[in-house]
């Protein structure tokens, strides 16, 4: 097979798995599917762009996400205007504190000379920080969590609409990024999957536990929607006129009135749903288009070949001039905020935010697969890798539970080991993502569609 | 303020700070120990550490129940320990298996560092997979035999003091097989053939061939080596605490931080990186409220609860011990490999 052919017959073959589950179960299913395909083939984007052309391990996906959906939070809700009267005062003086203490801290490491006097001073600034910070914070995020805990609770946002956070999400994700490479890029590869899984880790834990900020676990639901409501839809004339033409036919082959508009009541429900999945699709299509053939234009410029360059060899690249902390600092965080984008989007489509809900498995170990399965170093591969695998995680649940009942057939109905296997058969989604991950490294490890050499 | 107070503020914070520590420290060495193990004569990090330390405590557990419905116990001691090289055993043939028919494929083809990182991922999962499979992912606690050394009461009433020393047997127990298997890993690492060639191989591989150093029995020592010490640190932090699968994972950044803090490569560095950190974690996010209550005159004693960080961030706290080695001293503290 030539490598032409490859991506077509990838996306046909993606395509009739997808139709076949829209046939077999229902369209709305395969929507739904098709949406968090969309966001994760974004993600996968991100990654590939640091690690297929970067070659950098970024083993904190599922923070990068969570800040991004932290940011939708923050964005779109409404401002919790009490919590921000009786305890705003509080949080801006505890964050003005901090940021004046690493500013100092950072001073005192560059410009005091003897080491003494520098370890004391920083100690005595990190000191001085936490007891201020205490004194105000303290007492203001419990005000703060004590208005209304069962609604609000929270600081709330700026009130925006949803979308705008899909920006900003970026230039959070991005700034993160920065620090981090700042601090790992000089070292080993290694380091730099260290500290990612770290900082992912601290996203997580902050977004649990500081209730004044995300509500923690308490959830934030009932954001913003960039697309109408079903309920709105199904009392909109425009809507009603849309359902009863695409279905004109079946409809005139009702006999009596009364049953003609119970079948078109039906209908309006049914297309209701699909067409708010509809316009998701929409949106988050348009993103990832425009994102892909933004990409495209980069590293298809003398820019993109000459990350390839550091990629591949960085000794030479190195003596060529070029330099490669810069570079690679500038990937990771062009891959992270592209990473942030898919969380907020991810967060938009839920209408909430679940800080339980992160796991590294899920949301960082899942778009390693999808780059890999796909092909790293072709974005085009990503895609088809997000779509694969994510298409994969999800029917591997009815899958293994089929598996499970078959090998359990043969057992009595109340047989221990029977009970055994049906409870455990959603373990067996993991078991399938690391064989699929092993098998694709092993015998395919240029992906399905592989990375374009160009040749002269 | 009388002598009384300053032992009571004394006992408490060996109770809940410097025993506590020690223990855990031990676990970490422990098991920091295997990681760099591994890194240091397979030369890469290995992201399956954590899931491989749940299937050696799983291992364990299974053992354990077969022993108990044998009848056979520890007497005062836990079952676990009896179970233990049995469980031991079997981890270090499951990982020569993976070995076999996995990681030996990279190895042969002198893939990157990063690229059998990924493959251990893969491994990851499918560790992980099995262990749920097999045990479920709930808490498990495995420990029988005698609970306490040193019991609170019996200690107040028999001192008079309003704190009572505790000292659990599992803390005790830690610390014995921890000192054990680390004296006997660095004899065997200083003082043995097979340990002198380990360290040959991992300093210098084609030097080390080329001495007639024969690599694929270095690399199975090294797996059933490491398997030895991830097990036992498994076990003794399940005997500590309990065995969740998920905890166990959520170890893993401890794992990296304290070889990382250590030296990545160096053995007596995992050692005290295990110990800093665990350190660190605890002495940070304890409240020392009760304690300073204790020391100081009433009209001083603090309001708040007298704690550095909340114990929600104890990653936080491996982290940024990390990135602060990392920013002043990357080698680590005791001179890692590479950098």
């Amino acid at each position: 097979m030539t490598d032409n052919l490859r991506a077509p017959l990838a996306f046909a073959f993606m395509g009739i798995l997808l139709a076949i589950v829209g046939f077999t179960q229902s369209w709305s299913v395969s929507l739904s599917i098709i949406n968090l395909c969309l966001i994760s083939s974004i993600m996968a984007i991100g990654v590939n762009l640091q690690w297929g052309y970067g070659g950098l391990f970024n083993a904190g996906v599922m923070g990068f996400t969570a800040l991004g959906g932290l940011t939708a939070v923050l964005v779109s809700y409404d401002p919790v205007y009490e919590a921000w009267d009786k305890a705003g005062i509080g949080i801006l003086i505890s964050a003005v504190i901090l940021i004046l203490s690493i500013t100092l801290v950072m001073f005192a490491y560059r410009n005091i000379s003897s080491p003494q006097f520098r370890n004391t001073s920083i100690v005595l600034i990190v000191i001085a920080a936490l007891i201020g910070i205490n004194s105000f914070y303290g007492p203001s995020i419990d005000v703060i969590e004590s208005i209304n805990p069962a609604k609000t609770g929270f600081l709330g946002g700026l009130g925006l609409p949803i979308v705008f956070s899909w920006v900003i999400a970026a230039f959070v994700a991005g700034l993160v990024a920065w620090v981090i490479g700042r601090i790992t890029l000089r070292l080993r590869s290694d380091y730099l999957a260290i500290a990612t899984l770290g900082i992912s880790e601290i996203v997580i834990a902050i977004v649990k536990h500081e209730d004044w900020l995300s509500r923690g676990v308490k959830n934030v639901s009932g954001l913003d929607r960039p697309v109408p409501y079903e309920i709105e839809l199904q009392q909109s004339e425009w809507f009603i006129n849309l359902v009863e033409r695409i279905n004109y036919a079946t409809l005139n082959s009702v006999q009596t009135i009364s049953l003609r508009q119970e079948l078109l009541n039906d209908l309006i429900i049914i297309s209701s749903g699909v067409f708010v999945k509809l316009c998701y699709v929409g949106l988050f299509l348009s993103v990832l288009l425009l994102i892909f053939y933004l990409s495209h234009l980069a590293l298809n410029s003398p820019w993109g070949r000459m990350l390839r360059a550091i990629r591949d060899n960085e000794v030479a690249a190195s003596a060529m001039g070029k330099n490669i902390f810069a570079q690679h600092l500038q990937i990771f965080i062009i891959g992270s905020a592209i990473i942030g984008i898919a969380g907020a989007m991810l967060t938009t489509l839920d209408g909430q935010f679940t800080p339980g809900s992160y796991r590294p498995l899920r949301f960082t170990f899942i778009i390693w697969l999808m780059v890999i399965v796909g092909g790293s170093g072709n974005n085009l591969g990503s895609i088809f890798g997000g779509f694969f695998v994510w298409f994969i995680w999800i029917e591997a649940e009815p899958l293994s539970i089929g598996f499970m009942n078959l090998l359990a057939s043969g057992f009595e109905y109340d047989n221990p080991i029977r009970m055994h296997l049906l409870g455990s058969a959603a373990h067996l989604r993991l078991f399938i993502m690391g064989l699929l991950l092993l098998l694709a490294l092993r015998f395919m490890p240029r992906g399905v569609i592989p990375e374009r050499i160009l040749k002269k | 303020m009388d002598n009384f107070e300053l032992v009571n503020a004394l006992v408490l914070i060996s109770n809940f700070v410097l025993i506590p520590a020690l223990s855990y420290g031990s676990q970490l060495a422990l098991a920091t120990l295997s990681l760099t193990i591994i890194y240091g004569v397979l030369r890469f990090s290995n992201f399956a550490q954590a899931d491989w330390m749940s299937f050696g405590t799983m291992t364990t557990i299974l053992f354990t129940w077969y022993l108990q419905s044998l009848g056979i116990t520890g007497g005062f001691l836990p079952t676990a320990l009896i179970a233990l090289p049995f469980a031991i055993i079997v981890t270090a043939l499951f990982c020569l298996l993976i070995d076999r028919s996995v990681y030996s494929f990279y190895r042969k083809k002198k893939s990157q560092p990063i690229v059998l990182m990924i493959v251990s991922v893969g491994v990851m999962f499918i560790l992980q997979a099995i262990v749920r499979f097999i045990i479920g992912p709930n808490d498990r606690k495995f420990f029988d035999g005698e609970k306490y050394i040193v019991h609170a009461l019996d200690f107040k009433d028999y001192f008079g003091l309003s704190e009572g020393l505790t000292i659990k047997s599992t803390q005790l127990i830690t610390l014995i097989v921890a000192i054990i298997a680390m004296v006997s890993l660095f004899y065997f690492l200083q003082r043995t053939k097979m340990g002198k060639s380990m360290r040959a191989y991992s300093n210098n591989e084609d030097l080390a061939l080329l001495s007639g150093i024969n690599p694929e029995r270095v690399v199975l020592i090294t797996w059933v080596i490491a398997s030895a010490l991830i097990t036992t640190a498994g076990v003794l932090y399940g005997l500590d605490k309990s065995f969740k699968p998920f905890t166990y994972f959520n170890l893993l950044l401890p794992m990296f931080a304290a070889a990382i803090v250590g030296g990545i490569g160096s053995p007596i560095g995992a050692v005290i990186g295990g110990y800093v950190i665990a350190f660190s974690e605890i002495t940070l996010t304890y409240a020392y409220k009760k304690f300073f209550i204790y020391l100081l005159p009433e009209n001083l004693e603090p309001s708040g609860l007298m704690q550095v960080l909340s114990t929600d961030y104890k990653f936080a706290i491996s982290f940024i011990i990390l990135v602060i080695v990392l920013i002043v001293r990357p080698t680590g503290i005791v001179k890692g490999k590479i950098i």
